[in-house]
């Protein structure tokens, strides 16, 4: 599949900050990427620096084959942002707003209709300073899929959106990539990435750490499998050690059981277990999460007091 | 050209909604100018102030260039420094509004506001306290235009400058006090002590009175004057440009 954003080796300082150190990622034509790292890790800078709205020091970028430093206008015609830390004029209203961005970009379909889509109907004549922040939030991401975009940028898109804004979110970013879109999600929630991504990297501290499907993430950091069951309490569980792939066996005072190991565990652990007569009826396999992946990736970055412990 | 259209309409919009800018830009003149004239009005002309004209005469271009700057270094670096501050000038640029535009639009704006004021002003000069009409009608739009653009061309480099709105709002009161105290619409600059005088022969305000002196009352162009305000045009413009290429922040 053809390349839709690249960076390559990129780097930004602030004085002494180091903002981004060394990333660089790759991302195809029609997919979802998430970029997900601890705070201060460098994602809005990476992604502020694709736009053009900021310069970045060194590094190769491109953006549908644009370079964003030397032709910002050429690549901002092609992406729809929804920017972290932004605003409109207090006093401009929601209509005026939507109506504005699409006559600054025509081509996109009508902006009512994305009034409609978001929520926002009601306050079409609500002024931009009395949204609240959900509503501002719902506004911001339909500004950035106003004029159909072919690369949408969202930073924290569902930060301040209430349960169902999520899902409405979560649907049109979907429908947006089915449309041919691409998409880079910048977002700190794991069952958002989890949901949505196709692929995503993780930064910590200004570089990348992994990059992948969040399956892939997830293999990658976290091998072991748990599964656990209830017998009657001081039942021999011996054998369970010598099935493939189990690591170790532990059992409580009440009987209850937990195997790690790696592999299908719970196959195996289930047929070892109904070979000796034991049927347990809460049998339960517990995979890794893109969470635990993602507490142990960034385990050591000094923006995630007291990970370690939680990644280990 | 279709996005800065767009953007000046909603520029113009949404500047109507503050009621008190409106009233700040375009009542205070008026009121000064009342004040002024019930104190010197009426008095014959006298060779040695108002460069020996009456004083209607002198103050009616003094306000009209005075009115052009406030909206300049008052209201524009306002809005600007606002929408820096707040992040909306980078939320235009990334659904690929240029600055440019943006800019563009806050000098249409900032002209038009002037030129209601100066048409608000020039009216009660005339009918309220008999100034002369102005004896040369295009060099009047002309220098009015010039003087307008100029202001608001340095009130934006002052919002792309100055680093809050706060800030602009302070430096914009300021000068507002000075253009008014020294730029010849307070007391007549040979009445000041030197030094002030001095000052008062350094702003730019005192060119664009000017400016529109000279055909206002027949005189002819004051090429001094038009040479300033260009100037200053041209410097501001060059600046916000470098401005523009060189801030990351914007
Ligand atoms: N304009 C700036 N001036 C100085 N330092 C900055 C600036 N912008 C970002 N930084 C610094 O660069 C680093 C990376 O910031 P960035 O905003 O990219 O992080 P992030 O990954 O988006 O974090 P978050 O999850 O909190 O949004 C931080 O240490 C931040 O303090
Ligand atoms: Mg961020």
């Amino acid at each position: 599949m053809a390349t839709a954003v690249s960076v390559q080796h990129l780097q930004k300082r602030y004085g002494p900050t180091v903002a981004a150190a060394d990333v660089s990622f790759d991302v195809s034509d029609g997919e979802i990427f998430g970029l997900l790292g601890p705070n201060g890790s460098g994602k809005t800078t990476t992604v502020e620096c694709l736009q053009g709205l900021r310069h970045a020091d060194e590094g190769r970028l491109e953006v549908f084959g644009l370079d964003p430093r030397t032709d910002p206008a050429g690549v901002r015609r092609l992406v729809g942002s929804q920017l972290q830390d932004s605003a409109l004029p207090d006093r401009l209203r929601v209509g005026e707003a939507l109506r504005l961005f699409s006559t600054i970009r025509p081509g996109g379909r009508p902006w009512e209709a994305a009034l409609e889509e978001w929520g926002l109907g009601d306050q079409r004549r609500t002024a931009f300073g009395d949204l609240s922040g959900g509503q501002r939030q719902r506004l911001f991401v339909a500004l950035a899929l106003v004029a159909d975009p072919r690369l949408v940028i969202l930073d924290e898109m569902t930060t301040g959106l209430d349960p169902a804004g999520r899902r409405v979110a979560w649907d049109l970013v979907e429908a947006v990539r089915d449309r041919g879109a691409t998409v880079l999600l910048v977002t700190h929630f794991m069952d958002e990435a989890q949901r949505l991504c196709d692929r995503l990297a993780v930064l910590v501290g200004g570089g990348v750490v992994a990059t992948g499907t969040p399956a892939e993430v997830v293999a990658s950091q976290c091998r072991s499998v748990v599964v656990t069951f209830t017998v009657a309490p001081g039942s021999d569980l011996g054998f369970l050690r010598s099935v493939a792939g189990v690591d170790a066996v532990e059992q409580d005072g009440g009987g209850r059981a937990r195997v790690t190991g790696a592999g299908p565990l719970l196959a195996r652990v289930g047929h070892a277990l109904v070979c000796h007569g034991l049927e347990p009826i809460d049998l339960r396999g517990e995979l890794p999460t893109l969470e635990d992946a993602y507490l142990a990736l960034t385990a050591g970055d000094p923006a995630s007091p007291g990970q370690e412990e939680a990644g280990a | 050209m279709r996005a800065l259209v767009a953007v000046t309409a909603t520029e113009l919009r949404l500047f109507s909604r503050e009621p008190m800018t409106v009233l700040f830009v375009l009542v205070l003149p008026v009121v000064i100018l009342y004040v002024l004239n019930g104190v010197f009005g009426g008095q014959p002309a006298d060779p040695s102030v108002w460069e020996g004209i009456g004083a209607v005469d002198f103050y009616t271009s003094a306000y009209v260039a005075l009115v052009a700057a406030t909206v300049g270094v008052l209201t524009v670096p306002v809005h600007l420094a606002g929408y820096r501050e707040q992040g909306v000038l980078r939320r235009f640029r990334a659904s690929a509004l240029s600055p440019v535009a943006l800019i563009g639009a806050h000098v249409v704006v900032a002209t038009c506001v002037a030129t209601v004021g100066a048409v608000v002003v020039g009216c009660v000069s005339v009918v309220a306290y008999g100034a002369l009409t102005p004896q040369d009608w295009i060099g009047v739009v002309a220098a009015h235009l010039l003087c307008a653009v100029s202001f608001a061309v340095l009130g934006a480099l002052l919002g792309l400058v100055l680093p809050t709105a706060r800030a602009a709002q302070g430096l914009g009161v300021l000068l507002f006090f000075v253009f008014v105290m020294l730029g010849g619409a307070g007391p007549p600059s040979e009445v000041l002590p030197d030094t002030l005088a001095r000052v008062g022969d350094a702003l730019p305000v005192t060119y664009g009175a000017r400016l529109l002196r000279g055909p206002w009352l027949g005189n002819g162009v004051d090429l001094q004057a038009v040479a300033v305000i260009s100037g200053l045009l041209v410097a501001c413009a060059v600046l916000t440009a470098w401005r523009l290429r060189t801030d990351d922040r914007l």
